[in-house]
């Protein structure tokens, strides 16, 4: 079985700060790591790895610098990394993304199952996975709270706002998981020590075959328009101190007094 | 000027992440109730418990920078914790160094897998006169030996599965007359007192040990008879780069908290920070800070290089230690009354710091170290 895990470099802060000019995120000064949902990625990939078998294979897309989130794909058990890495690939939207991904995919061939993260943290818009589904003709199952392979199959829950679906497409195919379906492990020192002689290679757009209309800013028919903050919530946080009934007492006054009971 | 390798920066990010996780936020809890078992299995999964011991030995094969910036990441969100994997590596560096090949093979993966060690050297009428222990273990017959004695101080007692225990074997012959043997935490005429109650640390375990008549086989001692002090001796320099390395990441932890506290806290319409009576304490504490890494880093490179490291380690205690009470002290000052209390952390970090000037050797002890090196004995 080949496994290709999909992995994106994100920025590793809590305050993102967004240029007011394009929209886009300012990386400048602000350190990267690994999105978190595309470490449960690679730990249900070297999971079912562990369990049958499998070449694990980890992509990404991004200047050469997102090279540090493939060796720590590397250090969590994955056996390759690819890096797609070239200006023509610069201001990807997800379309573009997802065309340059899947070319990847197509290059590497032979594949069994495509892996990504739900969404990445930093775009959040949950589309690339789906997209290369698209791209490759690939069925496809998002949201997947767990994932199995049985007779060719790919067996998933799916996590849905009001019950749980239970999905079984043939292979190939492509899943994106959420945080639910497992708990990725911790690279131990001596996988980080190996990891850094793993193979690694780097793919420009020509590498790839790559129609340059498609990648980068040229292939991207999605454009940042506006850029907006979300209002500011002022909180008034008010504490009741007391017993239970003393507080519940307190608590209904002052909802009574606000007018909303 | 030192820099670490590609590796160590990536085993750094991951510890850095596990304390994140894992270790940061039991670190009041161990204060308030002890040793934190749950934690042992998460570091052997981690592959955290022996990753300076050889590959063929089950360890993880880094060297020294990569077991002290897996010990310093640690004391960043618990000094208990590093100190408990501290005293671990102080017990099992001697097996390493001194153990046979079967001893290697029997205890070195047993450590890697969350076996624990402790380390016996004190008792309760000498702690830095080492020469002065009283307990003996007499040499029989068939080359096994009878230990009788006691221990007091241990870090990891109570909690350890097998204890290095240093006893004379040559009561009359001083420094040279002392052996280190392995003693399992079942074995029968070993008794182990209760818990001792301390000013701080007290995520990390210690009590007293008492010996009846234990007999222990001739496979069990470690290294030549009568080498025990010089084989102690070696495996606490190590260790003293161990409790630098402690002391520089609780001085990070304490800084990093009042750091945000001072940002966020106003007197008179700003912001305490920014008052040059409290950011000048965080001048003083960074350079501590940046002074004691460079020592920790500077220590390990020699030991990588296989040079005696006694002095270096020495002068890296002594002063890392009284860095980190000074830092604590002043991150208290900067939190005032709040700092004075247990919700704030920072009174841990104090009672933490403390040990850091006794344990491993006293600042006393490293003095004459130091001195005996600048002026002859």
């Amino acid at each position: 079985m080949k496994i290709l895990v999909f992995v994106k470099q994100v920025p590793d802060t809590d305050d993102v700060k967004l240029d007011p000019k394009t929209g886009n995120i300012m990386r400048e000064g602000v350190e990267s790591k690994l999105n978190p949902l595309d470490a449960n990625a690679i730990e249900a990939a070297v999971q079912l790895k562990e369990k049958y078998g499998a070449t694990v294979c980890a992509i990404s897309m991004g200047p050469p610098q997102a090279e540090d989130v493939l060796k720590k794909a590397l250090a969590l058990g994955c056996d390759e990394a690819y890096l797609l890495s070239d200006r023509a690939f610069g201001g990807a939207d997800t379309l573009a993304t997802a065309y340059a991904l899947s070319m990847a995919a197509r290059k590497i061939g032979d594949y069994d199952l495509l892996i990504f993260g739900r969404h990445a943290v930093d775009g959040d818009t949950a589309q690339t996975g789906p997209a290369t589904a698209a791209f490759l003709d690939l069925p496809q199952i998002t949201l997947a709270c767990s994932m199995d392979v049985q007779d060719g199959y790919v067996i998933c829950d799916r996590a849905l706002e009001d019950c749980v679906q239970k999905v079984k497409v043939k292979m190939p195919a492509v899943v994106t998981v959420t945080a639910e379906i497992n708990e990725p492990r911790y690279a131990k020192p001596i996988n980080i020590m190996k990891a850094l002689k793993k193979p690694r290679t780097v793919w420009t757009a020509d590498d790839l075959g790559a129609d340059k209309e498609q990648t980068g800013i040229k292939g991207s028919p999605s454009s940042t328009k506006e850029v907006l903050e979300p209002p500011k919530r002022n909180t008034n946080t008010k504490y009741f101190e007391g017993k239970p009934e003393e507080i519940a007492a307190q608590i209904a006054d002052m909802l009574h007094e606000e007018r909303l009971i | 000027m030192f820099k670490f390798t590609e590796e160590q920066e990536m085993i750094r990010s991951m510890v850095r992440e596990f304390t994140a996780n894992e270790v940061e936020p039991k670190d009041r809890w161990m204060d308030e109730n002890g040793f934190c078992w749950e934690l042992v299995p998460k570091l052997a999964e981690a592959g955290l418990l022996a990753i300076h011991m050889p590959e063929e030995y089950g360890g993880g094969g880094g060297d020294t920078v990569t077991s002290e910036i897996v010990i310093n990441e640690l004391a960043k969100g618990s000094a208990s914790l590093a100190l408990f994997l501290d005293a671990n590596w102080l017990a099992c560096d001697m097996i390493l160094y001194h153990g046979t090949d079967e001893q290697k093979k029997e205890f070195i993966p047993q450590l890697a897998d969350g076996k624990i060690f402790a380390f016996g050297l004190t008792e309760s009428n000498a702690g830095s006169d080492a020469a002065a222990i009283k307990s003996v273990a007499e040499k029989q017959a068939d080359g096994s030996y009878v230990l009788n004695g006691g221990k007091a101080w241990i870090t990891n007692s109570g909690v350890a599965d097998y204890y290095l225990i240093m006893a004379k074997t040559d009561p009359n012959a001083g420094n040279h007359g002392i052996s280190v043997f392995i003693v399992p935490k079942d074995t029968e005429g070993l008794t182990i007192g209760k818990f001792e109650k301390k000013m701080g640390m007290r995520g990390s375990a210690t009590c007293e040990l008492s010996f009846d008549n234990i007999k222990i086989p001739a496979n069990r001692r470690v290294g030549e008879e009568g080498k025990g002090f010089m084989i102690a001796m070696q495996a606490l320099d190590g260790a003293r780069v161990s409790i630098g390395s402690i002391a520089s990441g609780l001085m990070q932890h304490a800084m990093s908290k009042a750091a945000k506290y001072a940002k966020e806290r106003t007197t008179f319409g700003k912001p305490i920070a920014k008052y040059q009576g409290i950011s000048f304490k965080f001048a003083d504490m960074a350079a501590k800070i940046r002074a004691t890494d460079l020592m920790i880093w500077d220590t390990c490179q020699m030991k990588d290089e296989g040079k005696r490291i006694s002095v270096e380690a020495a002068e890296l205690k002594l002063l890392a230690s009284r860095w980190a009470c000074e830092t604590c002290d002043e991150c208290i000052q900067v939190f005032g009354g709040n700092g004075y209390s247990a919700e704030y952390d920072v009174e841990r970090f104090y009672r933490d710091a403390k040990l850091l000037e006794i344990g491993e050797g006293t600042s006393e002890i490293l003095r004459m170290v130091i001195s005996g090196s600048v002026l002859g004995r």
